[in-house]
């Protein structure tokens, strides 16, 4: 096996030489997710947008750690109460040399939400605001109320080019003609499922492009994308499975970038009905409505041993919605400390000393380890008293019933695992969809599936969310995470890590939205 | 013979039809695919707006309506996930599909045959005895656990092959072929022989059943008492008589080849059919489902009919049509 190992490894790199002479600078990377289209406006969702960063600005860059940079837009700032005052970018140019300036902006902030046939648009970053050109280089963002999230909202789309015209359609983006952006590669081609091919920019404006060219090969099967990683196939994998982590740390030439992520990893209890579907032995009595309750599920979990033993060491305990230091979250609150015997008390003392059953549903195919964290809830709440059933199921079928299975249409299930990432980076987004008061027609509270309502949140979140200055909106924030999580509204369990890895001196800087850009792919 | 054809091209038509309505009602029952697809950021207003943007928010048998009466004008839905003709989606990846399953079908007949063939004119050699015993573990082993074995050896540890992806494409005829060019057929090749595994093996027990009782019919004796050298006695007569089970079983397998390649689709990341109905399942996108069932079952019975037509012509005895078949 040596042997042949060291032959191969020789043949392969005389072959690497000759072909590696010729072609400059061509990177292969091995992607998890590949995106549904090209057209950046077409679908709204994690892999979409992390392709889209490659070949398109926004006006407002996120970083790795997703503080707001410039993009195409130098500077930018409340001028009143309602209106953002944007400075564009001099001198920059699209893929097919045209020039970029306000017109680009005011077509995109047009056509974006209006994409034919998208399953999620981006209807939801620009409803409510106007936008109009004061010259060239400026534009004007009117909102109808105070809204600070203004920049947020902006660098989540792309800026396309106003001359495709408002009536291209997705075909043209995934065949080419219509992919023109300003950002630092360009598109080649893509065959669906096979590959998708970039190019550098030579002319881009800001960081020059590390590689020439750069291929991005779906590779959806955990095992292969690890396994080509390894046979040389590609020089760089996202998703690395938590199992494989230990054995490509042993391997040389081989490194591995982890960090943390805005997705927090949590649990979601009934708090509307006294009849819960799923628990059992309370009498028709629904145990979750009580803070003691509560409280003990919450001391019953070991997180320490749930990061360390189901995710492998690759997460990190949560007391809160977001990783400290992301805007908006609090400084006092830490992970509830492992406390079986004062949990065992709390449900004595709230009139369960013999506890009750509950069945805990979860997704077995969206989160890393999804499944087996809930088996392992299951087992420590067993041990102080609540007897617990699991049962997961494909994301297919649990997001729809967690959100709308009931009879009428409300939430199925009594007690969910369920995850949450932050895409704005900052608190207000966590709280407004699962701790604010579900409120259909101001968009409230879309995936509180506990239903949990307190008017004091609900209060400081609308506040937060109407307040521009940067420091009161923080403190707002931090308050009503910390009245919600003393209430226990959620349960947090841990963030999740998400884990890189490359080969061949290249390195890449792990990226707290879990996304995997090019602009974060470096050599070392 | 032509009202036997008639016949049966009404009764595929049916089977399509039949197929088509069960799909499309039974993906409704599992859920509904704005939950997965949309960003789970956002609020009702937008998971509304989704909801009516993929024509989901129509009352079920008014969705089926508008898709029986596209679909006998050859449109078979837009995807939800990819915005584009589910048709269009599915006929790109078609040629590799197609490639995978021809190219496995030729290892099935090129090695299955031959090496039954031996196994049966001579079934006490030590090598035979090997043959029949790796055969039962080639279709008992999970495909899916070979091929992720072989992209351990060939890949990882000796580097010889690729270990996923389809390699360099040429153009044949207007369509994409990778079997053209080495680099093409270093990544055919692990796919292939993955896919071909359990048809070599079914083939290789079918030859050599066939070839031991063909050995000992009287015709064969005849012939060897005619003189006739045991080279010409087994490629001419012996190979023929036994080439009738084998036609039926590889025709069989080859429509679920192409069907049903998921597994190795999607460990070698081969980006076939397979592959995307495999992710349009986990997501619920209705449209490439049904469109794919539908293709799937035009398939299978054109490749029953065609096995039909051909048994008709190896076998002069079998009629076509008759009571029954």
């Amino acid at each position: 096996m040596r042997r042949s190992l060291k032959f191969g490894a020789v043949l392969g790199a005389t072959l690497l030489l000759a072909a590696g002479a010729a072609r400059a600078e061509e990177v292969r990377i091995g992607i998890y997710s590949e995106p549904s289209a090209m057209d950046p406006h077409y679908h709204n969702l994690g892999p979409n947008n992390s392709f889209s960063s490659n070949i398109y600005d926004a006006l407002i860059i996120q970083d790795e750690n997703q503080n707001l940079k410039p993009g195409l837009a130098m500077s930018w700032e409340p001028v009143s109460d309602l209106v953002w005052e944007f400075k564009l970018r001099q001198g920059v140019k699209f893929h097919d040399g045209s020039d970029f300036n306000a017109d680009d902006v005011i077509f995109t902030a047009e056509r974006a939400p209006n994409v034919p046939n998208s399953p999620s648009s981006f209807g939801t970053y620009l409803k409510g605001k106007t936008f109009s050109k004061v010259d060239d280089l400026t534009i004007h963002v009117t909102t109808e109320r105070p809204y600070p999230l203004v920049p947020v909202d902006l660098s989540t789309v792309s800026i396309v080019s106003s001359d495709i015209g408002m009536d291209v359609k997705t075909a043209e983006f995934n065949s080419g003609p219509a992919m023109v952006g300003t950002g630092p590669y360009k598109f080649v081609e893509w065959l669906p499922s096979d590959r998708i091919v970039l190019e550098k920019n030579e002319n881009y404006w800001g960081e020059r492009a590390a590689f020439d060219k750069v291929i991005m090969k779906p590779i959806k099967s955990n095992p292969t994308r690890v396994a080509a990683l390894l046979s040389g196939d590609v020089d760089m994998i996202d998703n690395v499975p938590t199992a494989d982590i230990e054995t490509l740390k042993t391997k040389d030439g081989v490194t591995l970038a982890s960090g943390i992520s805005n997705r927090v990893i949590y649990l979601h209890m009934d708090r509307f009905r006294d009849n819960s579907p799923f628990i059992t032995g309370t009498d028709g009595k629904n145990p979750l409505k009580d803070l003691r309750v509560r409280q003990a599920i919450s001391m019953a979990i070991n997180r320490d041993a749930i990061v360390s033993r189901v995710m492998e060491g690759v997460a990190i305990p949560a007391g809160q919605l977001l990783p400290p230091g992301f805007f908006g979250t609090s400084k006092n609150l830490k992970p509830q400390a492992y406390n079986p015997k004062r949990a065992k008390e709390l449900l004595a003392e709230a009139g369960y000393p013999n506890g009750f059953g509950m069945t805990i549903h979860g997704p077995n195919d969206r989160y890393i380890n999804d499944a087996k964290i809930a088996q392992a809830i299951g087992q420590m709440l067993t041990r102080i008293g609540i007897k617990t059933q699991i049962e997961t199921m494909p994301k297919s079928v649990y997001f729809r019933s967690a959100s709308r299975g009931g009879p009428n249409g409300e939430p199925k299930y009594s007690f969910i695992l369920v995850g949450w990432g932050s895409g704005t980076g900052e608190a207000s987004s966590p709280l407004k969809s699962l701790v604010h008061t579900h409120d259909k027609s101001q968009g409230f509270g879309a995936s509180n599936r506990g239903r949990y309502s307190n008017p004091k949140t609900d209060k400081l979140i609308e506040d937060a969310l109407a307040t521009v200055d940067d420091t009161k909106r923080a403190a707002l924030l931090a308050e009503a995470t910390e009245i919600a999580i003393n209430d226990l509204a959620i349960i947090p369990l841990h963030y999740q890590v998400n884990t890189w890895a490359t080969t061949k001196g290249l390195k890449y800087l792990p990226r707290t939205d879990e996304r995997t850009s090019l602009r974060s792919l470096k050599k070392q | 013979m032509w009202s036997y054809l008639l016949r049966r091209l009404v009764q595929a038509a049916l089977v399509v039809a039949v197929m088509a309505a069960i799909v499309f009602f039974g993906v409704n029952v599992i859920g509904n695919p704005v939950d997965i697809l949309i960003n789970p950021e956002f609020d009702q207003e937008e998971m509304a707006r989704a909801i009516k943007a993929l024509g989901l928010d129509k009352p079920l048998h008014e969705q089926f309506f508008y898709f029986v009466k596209n679909a006998l004008q050859g449109d078979l839905g837009i995807s939800f996930v990819f915005g584009e003709p589910a048709l269009k989606l599915i006929v790109q990846r078609m040629p590799a599909t197609l490639e995978l399953a021809f190219a496995s079908l030729f290892l099935s007949i090129v090695l299955g045959v031959p090496l039954g063939m031996y196994a049966g004119l001579k079934p006490d050699s030590k090598f035979s005895k090997t043959m029949m015993a790796g055969s039962i573990l080639g279709f008992s082993l999970p495909t899916f656990w070979v091929g992720i074995m072989m992209i351990m050896l060939f890949a990882v540890m000796l580097g010889w092959l690729p270990a996923t992806g389809r390699g360099e494409t040429t153009d044949l005829f207007g369509v994409q072929v990778s079997f053209l060019t080495w680099d093409g057929l270093t990544h055919l090749a692990m796919p292939a022989v993955n896919l071909a595994l359990t048809n070599i093996s079914l083939v290789m027990r079918l030859a050599r059943a066939g070839c031991k009782e063909a050995a000992l019919q009287d015709y064969v004796k005849f012939a060897r008492a005619k003189g006739m050298s045991e080279q010409r006695i087994v490629l001419k007569h012996i190979l023929k008589n036994i080439m009738i089970p084998v036609v039926t079983v590889l025709g069989l397998e080859f429509g679920s080849l192409i069907a049903f390649s998921v597994v190795t689709e999607t460990v070698f990341s081969w980006p076939g059919m397979g592959k995307l109905i495999i992710e349009s399942i986990q997501v619920l996108d209705r449209p490439i489902i049904v469109a794919y069932l539908m293709m799937t079952v035009l398939m299978f019975v054109t490749i029953n009919l065609l096995v039909d037509l051909t048994y008709s012509l190896l076998d002069p005895r079998v009629r076509l049509g008759g009571a029954g078949k």
